[in-house]
């Protein structure tokens, strides 16, 4: 029998928890951890029991509860089967809380990472659009907005004027 | 089962809840539909957030009420004259015009709610208040550049506007009237008062109006209202046969 798969029969710590939440990636952008995201809100442990808070990045992100699977599977494989996953709105998830590790590894994959800065609440400025958002493939910053709504709720639609390849565009929220 | 039924902050969020589903249901009729791709990915983008939002409400609303009810119940099981939304959001979606407005309408009115709510005493609906406003603000900004653009556009464009203005403005109002369930939470401080919402929802209104060159529509005439009473009109029913069909016709199956 594998002996992961049995409880394990010290508690853990904190730190070893942080670092298995690490492995588990978002599922829409699979290249992110959900660390990279700033979605973890804290990681508690009492005796055998480990609570996570986690909080969503939009209101409607239909990946929260694969997310919560993913965090069980992953801490039941390491023999932790006591797992309590909570859900928490305030204080609102924004980019800012995005690691660098994560706007690096965006970039690398094709997604152009959210300017700092230029987060919402500008509902009343129409027309206008994030500041310079830098061309994921060849780094120009003449690129237009296409759509504010993209491919999945945390993205735009933008295409580069240089290259002339459209891109995704982790819209700052 | 409907012991807490009188509790206004039940009800309160109850016709929160009925009010972002409903219109969410709409706006996902429009997917496949879309007069362009990025503008079908716009409106299921818009459903989704107000389907969370949703989400959000009926969660509260069933733990509040304690009785063991899920928000799969309080969304699949309750029919129309038990839903409270307003009349506005459960208008058919009839052509992009008539959406963009009823949409315009909704937003103006749910962005600027939102603002307020956050300094809801409620910790609970102003933790739902501050997720939701971030979202709401890029569906206001999208309605009112796209009421702009169908304005100050084609003849074409200026036709139908002007025809789901004149359909829908009427409905607006109700957004604004307290119910028993809303003034009783207002005199406690957890709703903001609606008049002190009205100006600036106004001002952006005027504003918008003016850049479609659309003049204000004029005349209060019929108002439509009733819906957050339970007071619907023959729409709602329909649109609750396609969203309950499922769990009505196999209740209590698991996805």
């Amino acid at each position: 029998m594998n002996e992961s798969l049995t409880a394990s029969r010290q508690p853990p710590t904190t730190k070893k928890i942080w670092a298995l939440l690490e492995e588990v990636l978002d599922p829409e952008v699979p290249v992110l951890s959900i660390l990279d995201l700033g979605i973890v809100r804290d990681v508690r442990v009492d005796g055998a029991r480990i609570t996570v808070t986690i909080t969503p990045t939009y209101s409607g992100c239909p990946a929260m509860s694969a997310i919560g699977t993913d965090i069980r599977l992953r801490l039941l494989a390491e023999g932790y089967p006591d797992v309590v996953i909570k859900n928490q709105l305030s204080p609102a998830w924004t980019t800012d809380w995005l690691s660098e590790a994560g706007r690096r590894k965006l970039v690398e994959y094709g997604i152009a990472a959210p300017v700092p800065g230029t987060a919402t609440g500008h509902a009343l400025k129409l027309f206008g659009q994030d500041t310079a958002v830098r061309c994921p493939l060849c780094q120009s910053e003449n690129t237009r907005l296409i759509n504010q709504f993209g491919s999945t709720a945390c993205k735009a639609l933008y295409q580069c004027q240089d290259c002339r390849e459209p891109f995704d565009y982790f819209k700052c929220h | 089962m409907a012991s807490s039924h009188s509790h206004p902050l039940f009800d309160y969020l109850l016709q929160a809840a009925d009010t972002s589903l409903v219109l969410g249901h709409r706006l996902s009729e429009w997917c496949g539909h879309g007069p362009v791709l990025e503008q079908d990915l716009a409106l299921a983008n818009i459903a989704l957030d107000l389907l969370g939002e949703a989400r959000s409400y009926y969660q509260y609303a069933a733990e509040l009420e304690g009785l063991g009810r899920t928000e799969d119940d309080l969304a699949y099981l309750r029919s129309a004259v038990e839903y409270r939304n307003p009349l506005l959001v459960e208008q058919p979606n009839g052509d992009f015009a008539h959406t963009v407005v009823r949409q315009f309408l909704f937003d103006n009115y749910h962005y600027h709610l939102l603002k307020a709510l956050q300094a809801s005493p409620d910790a609970t609906l102003a933790a739902i208040a501050e997720k939701a406003v971030k979202e709401a603000a890029y569906h206001l900004k999208w309605s009112s550049e796209w009421l702009i653009r169908l304005g100050d556009g084609t003849d074409e464009s200026r036709r139908r506007l002007d025809k789901a203005i004149a359909t829908l403005w009427r409905y607006q109002d109700e957004l604004l009237a307290p119910t028993p369930a809303e003034a009783a939470l207002q005199a406690l401080g957890v709703l903001p008062a609606y008049h002190d919402l009205q100006p600036t929802m106004q001002a952006h209104a005027a504003h918008v109006l003016a850049e479609a060159t659309v003049p204000a529509p004029t005349g209060p005439g019929y108002q439509g209202a009733g819906g957050k009473l339970g007071r619907h009109s023959e729409h709602l029913g329909y649109l609750l046969a396609e969203l309950q069909y499922l769990q009505r016709t196999y209740p209590g199956l698991q996805w």
